[in-house]
């Protein structure tokens, strides 16, 4: 089983969102893997690995692919294969230079040399927030999707998954051939999310993403980066969707602090005619 | 001169309602474009949903097929594309429920067109506004392309009101119906009689701080006097206290009621970005530190424990229940 897994680098979403001069002001802002991509890598890690006894043994590859600038995505990349991903693809790109489509195009190259069973990806960044990439690599490609994948289950011997996927209203149980492409969303680090029916049954894994050991963080310094640069591809680059300016959202007017049930009721009734 | 088409979902033989926002949408386009605004309707025994939708677009295709009964990105997307091809419509669009974002960048990848997810407003023909960054930017963006795509934030524009004429129902052929290797399975739909999420006027919402999958029936109990939505923090979802499909959050459900209860919520940044939109927002937490207290209208530092009984009764009372 080979997957092709994506991470992207974004700003750290806990840190405040800064607007300057009609612009998200990103300087001095601590970069880390998009947390949907960081998903997707340990899913796919689950994914190809057989637990027993608790422990772990890898079959398969698992490829992570990075596009962003040369300087700023090297250590999200190796923290990526310090989880375990075998090598990655850096296709070398700025911000500016990227939309969805361009993604896509470059996701769907990168898919078209690697050949992978499965292209895993996080549903969407929590910067740009489109969620478009997967589904579009996919529309192009023709291939099967299921987005928003809640619960993945992978077979030994049958190139096929069942995937869980968070719909609304509920949950859609969808099965698709290999190759595929899956998009993540925030369950599938749950326990029991991934189940590939070869690691040791009832096993189940902690909540989240796994951390890197010592062992894996030096191992990942050896593990190979393939650097491209975007110009090299072949791919069309021109933007389809261009973001202009930006802007603070407005301000909520300041609240109120009320003493007790009872105030809150005067206030709900009289003040916001909300009762 | 460029037409509008808006995907329009349905169910039990009539247009939903999340769709209205959508025509909202692309009314808005269409006064900037100087067009009008066509449906599409896509199923397997759709029912008379084409002529509920023809109350709202002047145009309604509806493709009926036994082999599209059941919703999938592989076989709706070439049938969107295609009738917006056929029609020769410029701006393809739908409400960004999971469906419309599952299926939109599909069509615009075979439509070769530009697409805007989440779009909050309108300011031009190809120009519009949308959140990024969980909510705290909004982004100005323009669509470069012949063919535009957008997905439209459900909260922020009206549900449109029906035409005074109603438009012309069409039907167009599904042709070949490939899944392209996939398969739909099941779907496991929550049972609720309450309204959904992102249409309730109301939302009473718990987190974390409720403890336990039991104590949510007390948030139910003032949810239900107001004939409200419940809803969770991922927290609440993730600790397995409630369903998952209730999550109000950057990535789960973006409401924007008249009224929001936040109960034993913190106010994570992704969790703001689903409900900050809310006119009147109401807190209850133990801890006066919480970062909720900065969004709420009304803030209560309390337990839950103690709080709620009172305003249940409370609540009651002012109802003359």
């Amino acid at each position: 089983m080979k997957v092709l897994v994506t991470a992207k680098r974004v700003p750290d979403p806990e840190q405040k969102v800064k607007i300057k001069e009609n612009q998200v002001d990103v300087s001095g802002m601590n970069w880390v893997v998009n947390p949907f991509d960081e998903y997707a890598v340990e899913a796919a890690l689950r994914m190809c690995e057989v637990v027993t006894g608790g422990k772990g043994k890898r079959f398969g590859e698992v490829v992570v692919l990075s596009i962003g600038p040369k300087k700023d995505a090297t250590k999200e990349i190796r923290s990526c294969l310090a989880m375990g991903a075998d090598r990655a693809v850096h296709v070398v790109a700025e911000d500016a230079e990227l939309d969805s489509y361009v993604v896509a195009n470059i996701v769907k190259k990168i898919y078209e040399e690697e050949q992978p069973d499965l292209l895993l990806m996080g549903k969407q960044t929590v910067d740009g927030d489109s969620n478009q990439a997967a589904q579009m690599v996919a529309g192009y490609l023709g291939l099967p999707q299921a987005c928003f994948a809640a619960t993945i289950e992978s077979f030994a011997d049958k190139k096929e998954l069942v995937v869980g996927r968070e719909v609304d209203g509920g949950v859609e149980i969808k099965k698709v051939n290999l190759p595929a492409v899956v998009s993540v969303d925030l369950r599938i680090v749950a326990p029991t999310a991934t189940k590939n029916n070869q690691s040791e049954a009832g096993y189940e894994y902690g909540d989240g993403p796994r951390y890197a050991s010592l062992k894996g963080i030096m191992k990942a310094k050896k593990k190979k980066i393939d650097v491209k640069e975007l110009g090299d591809l072949g791919v069309p680059t021109d933007l389809r969707v261009k973001h202009t300016t930006f802007a603070a959202p407005p301000e909520r007017g300041g609240g109120i602090i009320v003493k007790s049930v009872d105030e809150l009721l005067d206030k709900l009734q009289n003040e916001a005619k909300a009762l | 001169m460029s037409n509008v088409l808006i995907f329009c979902e349905h169910k039990d033989g009539a247009m939903k309602t999340a769709t209205l926002p959508a025509i909202t949408f692309g009314r808005d386009v269409a006064k900037h474009s100087g067009g009008e605004v066509y449906g599409v309707i896509i199923g397997g025994g759709v029912g008379d949903a084409g002529a509920d939708a023809a109350k709202y677009c002047n145009k309604v295709v509806v493709v009926d097929n036994d082999g599209l009964a059941n919703y999938m990105a592989e076989t709706y997307a070439p049938l969107l594309a295609k009738v917006a091809q056929d029609l020769g419509v410029t701006t393809v669009a739908a409400t960004a429920t999971n469906l419309g974002k599952d299926l939109l960048p599909r069509a615009a990848a075979l439509l070769e067109a530009g697409m805007a997810s989440d779009v909050i407003e309108v300011t031009g023909a190809k120009e519009f506004v949308r959140p990024t960054n969980a909510g705290n930017a909004l982004g100005s963006v323009e669509v470069l392309t012949d063919t535009v795509m957008a997905t439209v934030r459900q909260t922020e524009f009206e549900p449109a009101a029906a035409l005074d004429a109603a438009g012309v129902v069409e039907t167009a052929d599904a042709g070949d119906v490939d899944t392209l290797n996939a398969e739909f399975v099941e779907l496991r739909l929550s049972e609720s009689t309450r309204p959904d999420l992102s249409e309730a006027k109301v939302v009473v919402s718990g987190g974390r701080g409720m403890k336990n999958e039991e104590n949510f029936k007390v948030l139910e109990e003032l949810t239900d006097l107001f004939g409200g939505a419940l809803g969770a923090t991922r927290a609440a979802c993730d600790a397995g206290y409630i369903a998952n499909d209730l999550q109000v959050g950057q990535t789960g459900k973006v409401v924007a009621p008249d009224l929001y209860f936040a109960v034993g919520i913190s106010g994570a940044i992704q969790h703001l970005a689903g409900m900050k939109s809310s006119k009147v927002i109401v807190a209850i937490n133990k801890d006066e530190e919480a970062p909720i207290f900065q969004v709420a209208d009304f803030g209560l530092v309390s337990t839950w424990e103690n709080a709620m009984p009172e305003l249940i009764a409370g609540v009651k009372k002012a109802k003359g229940l």
